[in-house]
């Protein structure tokens, strides 16, 4: 059988299974969310899974990155345990972070997940760090930071962007472009028209690809990241995305046009149109797909009732972990 | 013979050594090599204020300058603390944490405890503090309540050249993030400082000077006003204690506590401005605590709550001098201001 894509068929699995599960965690989490048995600002990742998961597809433990708010698709991507992310999602003693840090500081180090972020643009120095670090320690480890259109306008991005070309460190700077900050449109607060454009400016190269379309970022991504694992340095790379959800759960996103969410959903669903890909090549078959979607169906299922049994973290946690030594 | 050294060249010292002991230790900051890409000669600087000079030579690849981008190197040298080095970053004045405040509070304060344990951020911010340079407003602050107040961060200020080097190796050292601020005024301060190397550890306040009669806290540029004002109050016949916190997080207040029950009198002298101070923090903690020793109210001396000003004429009154710490002395033991 003739295989067209970049990926082997188990390679083409593993893509599939890391996006349905990041789907299915992300759908239950917005049932989940309405009967308010979850606590905070959850921020869903629902509609962006083709960005996160083609760019991870290519990294190891020792690649880092640093998040976003909207951090579940990344830390899934990235192969952070799902039962501890929804436990950690529910604040129990079991979760990734024993229940101190919720879905938006949701990281585990050992993975090279440095956490999810509350703050808009705060992971690029952070991810500076992370290249300086590879560089210094002499390994081939790249450093990612991601953050939306919106967080694209902090100073902070475009410092970073201005020490990454100038050290010349491995670092991937990923504009999730899903066309609003919360609810303002990227049209609006942007001012430059092309993230390409901002990435010249800074004396790096940028690529533009459809976010929706899983192989368009594995492609660019992969350019981008054996560029800086050579020593090549920093490049930009925009993903044009859909995001299904509102900002936050609970935003009633009045600001869309009618109709949007649901043509979004039937002509821009970046799984519908990975796994309408790779049948009509032929490379895989309907049942291999119904199968993992029925085992990750399970996986959340178990990681959501072994969240809500879970126990709370104890009175006594509350002051340690402050600091390693006292 | 006993070999003195600046506080300057005591952390200078301290990095050289600390650098050659481990090769994850990096320096970076603005300046801190100097001339870098520049036509003209190599460690041009060694830093604004000249502490680095030299170090370039001894450790090639171990200090980087940077561009003026405070928010993007501290948060860079935040980001690599979690991934395996031991970075010292310089913040030039502690006045331009306000560029980059969020990579400190928000984000290397923070991981410990929001990762539920499993980060550590061994990184040291060093910056320059305090009043005194005719610098104004936004290069002169004594900033470290501001720090104390955050929990996840360690904070130093150290107020002789000898605990200078031993604090910063203890920083480095320290696996979590320490903010070691530096008296601009006390760079050039000799005391006697061994050549090897050694590390004092955290939450121990020294007893800079013995006395029975009031306990003085303080740390910084004040512990050496307060030695003085300390000696004009001898001729007086009062016997002043000055306890030098030099940590303010952790902070030592059993040895404060001590000192007030045998003293009965406090008097908490702070460069900073007086609203959340550390001095106000020990005198809630010594009321707290230590009520019952009291003889009398607590005093504190402190800056005005204004911004530093430039003209000399004005600057010389924010400061709190050592006339002005004898009189708060003098005000505890019941007596009135000279």
């Amino acid at each position: 059988m003739n295989n067209p894509f970049p990926l082997s068929r188990e390679g083409l699995l593993t893509a599939y299974r890391r996006m349905r599960t990041i789907r299915e965690f992300e759908e239950r989490l917005h049932v989940e969310f309405a009967t308010g048995d979850i606590a905070g600002f959850v921020h869903l990742y629902a509609g962006e899974e083709a960005a996160g998961v083609g760019i991870m597809m290519h990294l190891e433990d020792h690649d880092r990155i640093a998040s976003t708010h909207r951090g579940h698709g990344h830390c899934i991507a990235k192969g952070v345990d799902v039962k501890a992310m929804m436990a950690e999602i529910y604040g129990k003693a079991t979760g990734a972070c024993a229940g101190k840090g919720g879905s938006m500081h949701i990281a585990d180090l050992s993975r090279g997940m440095m956490g999810a972020n509350g703050i808009l643009g705060a992971g690029a120095p952070l991810i500076c760090g992370a290249g300086l670090a590879a560089q210094k320690l002499g390994h081939d480890g790249v450093g990612i930071t991601f953050f939306g259109d919106g967080a694209s306008n902090q100073g902070t991005v475009l410092e970073s962007m201005n020490l990454a070309a100038i050290w010349n460190l491995p670092v991937i700077f990923v504009v999730e472009n899903n066309g609003y900050a919360e609810s303002t449109s990227v049209d609006y607060a942007v001012a430059s028209d092309s993230y390409v454009d901002r990435a010249a400016g800074f004396g790096m190269p940028g690529i533009t690809v459809d976010g929706t379309d899983f192989f368009a970022v594995y492609e660019a991504a992969g350019e981008v990241i054996r560029r800086a694992r050579e020593g090549g340095g920093p490049s930009l790379l925009e993903c044009k995305m859909i995001r299904f959800y509102g900002h936050f759960e609970g935003d009633a996103q009045t600001y869309r046009a009618p109709g949007e969410n649901e043509a979004n959903r039937q002509h821009r669903d970046c799984l519908k149109i990975f796994t309408g890909k790779i049948l009509e090549a032929g490379v895989v078959e309907t049942g291999e797909l119904a199968v993992i979607d029925s085992e990750v169906a399970d996986l959340i299922e178990d990681a959501l009732e072994g969240a809500k049994a879970a126990p709370l973290p104890s009175a006594a946690e509350l002051t340690t972990d402050v600091y390693v030594t006292y | 013979m006993a070999r003195t050294l600046s506080m300057k060249d005591a952390i200078n010292e301290a990095l050289d050594q600390e650098m050659g002991r481990d090769p994850t230790v990096v320096v970076l900051g603005e300046d801190i090599v100097g001339g870098t890409g520049s036509p003209g000669e190599d460690d041009a600087w060694g830093g604004a204020m000249g502490v680095t000079k030299g170090l370039i030579h001894k450790h090639p690849g171990q200090l980087i300058d940077t561009p003026l981008s405070e928010s993007a190197y501290i948060g860079a040298a935040i980001g690599a603390a979690t991934c395996g080095l031991r970075p010292v970053a310089e913040l030039m004045f502690v006045d331009f944490m306000g560029v980059c405040l969020d990579q400190i509070f928000n984000q290397a304060a923070k991981f410990r405890y929001m990762f539920g344990g499993k980060a550590e951020t061994p990184v040291v911010i060093r910056a320059t503090c305090g009043a005194g340079f005719r610098a104004a407003a936004q290069h002169s602050q004594m900033l470290t309540p501001i720090f104390t107040h955050i929990p996840g961060l360690k904070v130093v200020c150290p107020s002789n050249a000898y605990d200078t080097k031993g604090l910063l190796i203890q920083s480095i050292r320290d696996n979590d993030p320490v903010i070691f601020l530096e008296h601009k005024n006390l760079y050039d301060r000799e005391t006697d400082v061994p050549e090897e190397s050694y590390a004092i550890p955290f939450g121990e306040a020294s007893i800079a000077r013995e006395g029975t009669d009031v306990t003085i806290v303080t740390y910084g540029m004040m512990v050496p006003y307060s030695l003085e004002a300390s000696e004009t109050l001898k001729r007086e016949g009062i016997d002043v204690e000055v306890i030098d916190l030099r940590t303010l997080s952790p902070i030592d207040l059993d040895t404060v506590f001590e000192s007030v029950e045998m003293t009965g009198r406090l008097v908490c002298v702070d460069e900073a401005n007086p609203r959340c101070s550390i001095a106000s923090d020990v005198a809630a903690a010594v009321a707290q605590e230590a009520f019952g020793s009291l003889k009398g109210p607590v005093a504190m001396v402190t800056a005005p709550h204004a911004p530093v000003p430039f003209s000399s004429a004005l600057e010389d009154l924010y400061i709190p001098s050592p006339e002005r710490i004898a009189d708060g002395v003098r005000q505890t033991m019941g007596e009135r201001s000279s």
